[in-house]
């Protein structure tokens, strides 16, 4: 089997590979549904409509999207400088950490001041979590995949200790959760019923910046110069130091903003439960979009409508919900097979 | 501090630390006999979950306990050549490949053992390995209980030590695996296929992790949870970093972490009430990332890790 580039990759060829693997995905988990005695178009129907089949079940999808956009974006950013955070669910937490500590009553602004300040706290917060993997990797080589690993469970004991100790709400009636963020940094809703949260706006702004600076600016050009290449980016006078810990403040802030919509928009607290992995599938996310931050929003609604239909499916058809978690791993298997087959041809014979 | 002193004189935990390290010896030599080869296995973290499930489902179901520890085997090898077609035969990116494994597998093992167990309310048991006592040996104080008295499981995990660093270090095929991971070029030209090295390598060592994982659902519990695994899988990639990739040196990490984790159970209940237990759990990972600092400048990775291989391309 010999594997080679092809010449030139079409835009349409490109275009088409996640969705390739979104197919091979929907196929392989039919075989579960099939295991689970589900007639599959039933099953996938039930799915489609518990995503999109009324308009409270799509603002739902959309709300459920919104923290998948900003880790998304978070991984795609890194992941384009080759520099793999995996600990996008930690600085999630952390933006969380902030939101709660700045805006649970010490400071007091008027909401259009305080909703960009608990924003720019939280993106603070990520950053700075992350620092410390990314210097430890540009300083004394320590591999960052597992630093920003072990980050995300030391992070969860943190807010853990915290909710169950200094920071819990006596109003709470014994369980561990942190006082309320006060009204006047409650992100607003959107429409009149549903939780679709003013934290979507600020996703899909944020989507069309990191595309913007990507595409446009120098910051952009060199993050992706050094993840191609650091080596040549480095001999064309790139500070590939510096690059990757720029890409860093990016990607943690990124997640760390995740934390504020959360507790901010949707959940008014900080419990520990406000993240059932966001930041892990935004690693499929950002796989899905092929690290493009537009392709992002598309990507996150999808996963977002997998997971909100699928918690209708199971229900209606018995099947366990963690079939959203199979097809969220699958997916990110799929795509790399489909990205790489839409760039390379196989000759079975030389 | 005494307390702590005192901890150390027991017989309790010694034999603690023995059983928490068992699962840790498994997964870094599975995680180090793939690094060898070349091939970073993120994939760990899920196959120690399917290990886990699959193990005990297998005993659940009416088998015996060995059987299921070659069920565990068998499972995870086949997620070890799922990540190495990726990686190796198509030579897709190593890091993300192993996370697609780990939420795959890791959800693959939920989403089965809720089809098996739709009802299960609180996890269902099963008879676990039990504890063999070697004659004589398990009298003696102290080291006694802690080494001569664990179940079959933990005694295969010790062995396993000397019997991976003997095949990589004095046979032909340690020789074969060991060169794919630092010149494959060089092995390729004595005739010997690289791809298929590096997939045998990815497959044992994959195997080695569900093991890991199956200890802990067969022979330290006697059920299977979600989230069990809990970043042990992170931390065996951690501890083969630690110890240079040597089999010997991964042991004594291991036993350190081992001995770390069971003092922490026992001082939560000394001196817990001072601090909060969340600081006592955190102890493994906080010390993880501390070990990767401190040997960071003086690591030599494999040279072709990460590094797929392609016939004919040139390097």
């Amino acid at each position: 089997m010999i594997i080679e580039p092809r010449e030139s990759v079409s835009l349409l060829r490109a275009s088409l590979a996640p969705v390739w693997a979104i197919l091979a995905s929907l196929i392989i988990c039919a075989v579960l549904i099939a295991w689970a005695g589900a007639s599959i178009p039933t099953a996938y129907m039930l799915l489609f409509k518990g995503a999109f089949g009324s308009s409270f079940a799509i603002k739902e999808t959309l709300t459920r999207s919104i923290p998948l956009i900003f880790t998304g974006l978070a991984v795609s950013v890194a992941f384009r400088a080759k520099f793999y955070n995996i600990g996008a669910e930690g600085q999630l937490y952390a933006g969380a950490l902030a939101a709660t500590f700045f805006g649970t009553g010490l400071i007091t602004l008027p909401p259009y001041l305080m909703i960009p300040f608990l924003i720019l706290m939280g993106a603070l917060a990520g950053g700075a979590l992350l620092l410390v993997p990314v210097l430890l990797k540009t300083h004394l080589k320590v591999d960052e995949v597992v630093t920003t690993l072990l980050l995300n469970f030391i992070v969860l004991l943190v807010v853990s200790y915290l909710i169950e100790g200094p920071w819990k709400d006596p109003m709470s009636l014994g369980w561990p959760q942190a006082a309320s963020i006060i009204d006047e940094g409650v992100l607003p809703t959107l429409l009149a019923k549903g939780r679709l949260h003013f934290g979507f706006i600020v996703a899909i702004v944020m989507a069309l910046l990191v595309w913007l600076m990507m595409r446009y600016t120098v910051q952009g050009y060199e993050i992706r110069s050094v993840g191609y290449n650091a080596r040549a980016a480095e001999f064309s006078g790139i500070n590939v130091n510096k690059t990757v810990v720029m890409t860093a403040m990016i990607s943690g802030g990124l997640a760390g903003i995740a934390g504020v919509s959360e507790t901010a928009g949707l959940k008014g607290y900080l419990t520990l439960d406000l993240s059932p992995g966001f930041g892990y599938t935004g690693i499929a996310v950002a796989m899905l979009a092929q690290l493009n931050p537009l392709a992002v929003i598309p990507a996150a609604i999808f996963l977002s409508a997998v997971y909100v239909g699928s918690d209708a499916m199971s229900r209606a058809v018995n099947i366990p919900t963690y079939i959203a978690d199979v097809l969220v791993g699958v997916s990110v298997l799929a795509v790399l097979c489909s990205v790489m087959f839409s760039q390379y041809k196989v000759r079975w014979k030389a | 501090m005494s307390e702590l002193f005192d901890i150390l004189l027991t017989a309790g935990f010694w034999a603690a630390t023995i059983r928490i390290v068992s699962p840790l010896i498994f997964g870094t030599l599975g995680e180090l006999i793939c690094e060898r080869a070349g091939v970073l296995n993120l994939g760990i973290e899920g196959i120690m979950t399917v290990g886990a499930m699959s193990g005990w489902m297998w005993v659940y179901q009416g088998g015996g306990l060995w059987g299921g520890v070659l069920f565990a085997a068998f499972v995870g090898a086949t997620f070890g050549l799922l990540h190495a077609i990726f990686t190796v035969h198509l030579g897709l990116s190593q890091h993300v490949t192993g996370i697609g494994i780990t939420l795959f597998a890791s959800s693959l093992s939920y989403f089965v053992y809720r089809m098996l167990l739709p009802d299960a309310t609180t996890p269902p048991k099963i008879v676990p390995f039990q504890s063999i006592e070697i004659p004589w040996l398990s009298d003696l104080p102290i080291i006694g209980e802690a080494l001569f008295s664990q179940s079959a499981l933990t005694y295969l995990a010790l062995l396993t030590v000397p019997l991976v660093w003997y095949v990589l270090f004095r046979t032909p095929v340690g020789l074969a695996v060991r060169m794919s991971g630092e010149n494959p070029v060089a092995v390729e030209a004595q005739g010997i296929n690289v791809l298929a090295i590096r997939t045998g390598a990815v497959m044992v060592g994959s195997a080695l992790m569900a093991i890991g994982g199956a200890f802990i659902t067969m022979s330290w519990f006697d059920a299977f949870y979600f989230g069990m695994i809990n970043g042990r899988g992170w931390i065996c990639v951690a501890l083969v970093i630690f110890a240079s990739w040597q089999p010997g040196k991964a042991l004594l990490g291991a036993l350190l972490f081992a001995g770390l984790e069971a003092m922490q159970v026992r001082a939560q209940i000394s001196v817990g009430s001072f601090i909060p237990y969340q600081f006592f759990l955190m102890l493994p990972y906080v010390m993880s990332i501390v070990a990767m600092i401190i040997i960071a400048r003086k690591t030599k990775y494999p040279q072709a890790l990460l590094v797929p291989f392609r016939r004919g391309e040139r390097v």
